[in-house]
């Protein structure tokens, strides 16, 4: 693999995208190039893709919900607009391997092998949460399916990657970390000193920097001198690329390519996905900053619907087989938050039981009305 | 039984560890090839190789956090910052990140590691290199603070901090390394959160930790021999947990505290000390609780102003003598 940074892909959908034309196209031949442009994957795997797809996109739409009716608290970022971006970066890893990410994870969770229900469940605040409702939206966490945090500092995660890639490379294991951020993430410190630490030590991590043009309001140009963010992998001599976001094939193929390369060698990589953020940086924020031209192009971006479309004119789905996948996900998505709604809330007695994995002597567990003698 | 210095107690430590655990390693700036800026690691490179003692690019929110990660896959690090100074450029690693893994995912993944790092000023190493802010740590839940004053203290919480599963902040300081001690050959690691009772009197309890507890004993034994006056001498040895139970009983006996701390004054340990004091003594108490304490300036480079500005033997025995005279007004 090239040590320095090579190869632009297509910034946004469109121009050089491997989707494919209409869905009312009826041309046999015209149908053979679409499913062509699919690649080798079998019909079974894009289905499967599209419906992970969907549910994400359902799933965020009710959390959205949720968060509106007072169900679910403090901040909720939404994976809206990223779902071919979590899916193909997600089907690249076993499940084995690790993964650590930013604040705006709930897609990464179920795609990583999470029941929607726990997910949903956190996000609701109860005992039956991916973190027991103590980590809430940004906060969740699996060691079953390897998912080690979601996290509400930007890049805070950084470091842990590769931390824990420094774990698998002392024991001498063949996981591999990914190390899910956003662009804003870098331009911290902590990105930068654990780029240079996993280069230098040759760390199985594979950096993925979620490109969505925005730092909550901040444009990439307005926050990074070097816009192509892919390229700050040079300084390092990693090596870096850039892909589609929206087309899940390329994301998938993309990071199965840096993934498998870090577990047989080793070495780190990194891997911009440049995509669009659907709505405001969390769900009350109403993205008065955004230009109409933006907000439409992310409208038109939406990469569930041209998956749909795709699959669609390369006759791998019907129409009726994408209502079926649709409406399977709505009712798992129904059923999520039914599971969370009914689940029991953390009792007040249990606040003391996480502050220390081993117990000490003198812990306070004094509540705020209590004397301290 | 041994005499052994603080460094030696703090190496043999590791080293134990390290021959006991293969899962633990050491990590920092200069802590193999230079064998450590304090030699506490001198010899370790060559005895372990580089996977168990690792240089580090200066870089302190990068290793601590890469501390953090590999213990939440069970290694357990051992990070050495150089000084407590540059712990601050690992802020966020330290408290948003170590101490929340345990708590924050409800208890599916904890931070076994041991941050060690030198406080202490009077070195004329000026304003920056010179601080005591073991307190921004101890405020934290989640993270375990302690601070050994002698070498057979720092090998008993060296040894608990390096079996505790949660992240551990090991205070040392620069004026203690060269110190000596009795160590016995064979130490059992100590309890977290537990002070002691480390010189029994009855006339007056002076509390301290670290340097301080050293001074405190000093200037209680010149006392004794030569004004009679008996002091307790509390040494804190963990600041979080806090051992108030301890300090407060000391105090309901003999009436009256000096607390002795390196530390700022304003918003200091002293200050939860003393507010403990209050809640757990009030009515036990013949003098207001006094605190000797840093002078409130970042600290000069210059002999003589950073002699002023540092607690020592002198302040805190004229600190002792006020405290005596006010109670001796009250009884």
């Amino acid at each position: 693999m090239a040590e320095t940074a090579t190869r632009s892909k297509p910034t946004s959908s469109g121009s050089k995208s491997r989707r494919g034309g209409t869905r009312s196209s009826g041309n046999r031949a015209q149908q053979t190039q679409e499913r062509a442009a699919l690649g080798s994957e079998s019909p079974e795997q894009l289905r499967d893709y599209f419906k992970q797809m969907s549910l994400i996109r359902r799933f965020e739409e009710r959390a959205a919900q949720g968060y509106t009716q007072a169900k679910v608290g403090g901040y909720c970022h939404l994976n809206l607009g990223e779902e071919a971006t979590v899916v193909g970066l997600m089907s690249s890893l076993h499940k084995s391997d690790y993964l650590f990410t930013n604040y705006r994870e709930h897609g990464y969770a179920i795609a990583k092998g999470i029941d929607p229900n726990r997910v949903m469940a956190e996000l609701y605040g109860r005992t039956t949460g991916t973190s027991k409702g103590l980590g809430g939206s940004m906060h969740m966490f699996d060691t079953d399916v390897g998912l080690l945090g979601g996290y509400g500092i930007v890049g805070g995660q950084v470091p842990l990657a590769t931390g824990a890639a420094l774990a698998i490379d002392y024991r001498g294991g063949d996981q591999v970390v990914m190390c899910q951020m956003g662009d804003g993430t870098t331009n911290i410190g902590a990105f930068h000193e654990s780029m240079n630490i996993a280069a230098l030590w040759k760390l199985p991590v594979v950096f993925v920097v979620i490109n969505n043009h925005l730092g909550m309001g901040t444009t990439v140009d307005m926050a990074s001198a070097e816009s192509e963010l892919y390229k700050r992998a040079v300084a390092y001599r990693m090596h870096g690329e850039r892909v589609d976001g929206n087309d899940v094939l390329a994301v998938n193929e993309a990071s199965g390519r840096l993934v498998e390369h870090a577990r047989k060698t080793g070495e780190p990589a990194m891997l911009e996905a440049v995509s669009y953020r659907m709505k405001g940086h969390s769900v009350v924020d109403p993205a008065k900053y955004r230009s109409s031209e933006d907000a439409q192009a992310a409208r038109a971006a939406d990469p569930v619907a041209a998956f749909r479309d795709q699959l669609l004119s390369a006759g791998v789905l019907d129409e009726d087989g994408a209502s079926e996948i649709e409406q399977t996900v709505q009712a798992d998505v129904d059923a999520a938050v039914a599971f969370a709604d009914d689940s029991p809330h953390p009792d007040p007695s249990t606040l003391f039981d996480y502050t220390y994995a081993t117990p000490v002597a003198n812990d306070s567990r004094r509540l705020p009305a209590d004397p301290v003698f | 039984m041994a005499v052994i210095t603080y460094r030696q107690a703090l190496h043999d430590t590791l080293r134990e560890e390290m021959l006991a655990d293969e899962n633990v390693f050491l990590i920092g700036e200069e802590i193999g090839v230079f064998e450590g800026s304090y030699k506490i690691t001198a010899g370790l490179l060559d005895e372990f190789g580089e996977k168990r003692v690792r240089d580090t690019p200066i870089a302190e929110e990068g290793f601590v956090g890469a501390a953090v990660g590999a213990a939440m896959l069970g290694l357990r690090p051992v990070v050495e910052l150089m000084t407590i100074n540059f712990s601050l450029l690992a802020l966020d690693q330290i408290v948003n990140h170590a101490a929340k893994i345990y708590g924050m995912f409800g208890g599916q993944s904890n931070a076994p590691m041991v941050l060690r790092t030198p406080g202490g000023g009077g070195q004329q190493l000026g304003a920056t290199h010179s601080q005591n802010i073991e307190l921004y740590y101890a405020f934290v839940p989640g993270l375990k603070v302690v601070a050994p004053s002698t070498p057979a203290d720092a090998k008993a919480l060296l040894k608990a901090s390096m079996a505790d599963n949660d992240p551990v902040l090991f205070l040392e300081n620069l004026a203690l390394y060269n110190t000596k001690g009795e160590v016995p050959d064979e130490v059992a690691p100590a309890e977290i959160g537990k002070a002691g009772v480390v010189r029994p009197g009855s006339d007056i309890t002076i509390i301290g930790y670290s340097r301080m507890a050293n001074v405190a004993t000093q200037v209680a034994d010149q006392l004794q021999q030569d004004e009679g006056i008996s002091a307790e001498v509390v040494d804190l040895r963990s600041l979080r947990p806090l051992d108030r139970e301890t300090v407060v009983e000391s105090v309901r006996k003999t009436g009256c505290a000096v607390i002795a701390e390196d530390d700022w004054l304003t918003y200091g340990v002293g200050a939860e000390i003393a507010a403990s004091i209050s809640d757990g003594a009030f009515d036990y108490l013949d003098a207001p609780v006094r605190r000797v304490a840093a002078a409130e300036v970042p600290l000069p480079y210059a002999k003589p102003l950073e002699r002023a500005a540092l607690p020592s033997a002198e302040s805190l025995t004229t600190a002792v003598h006020q405290t005596l005279e006010a109670v001796g007004h009250r009884r």
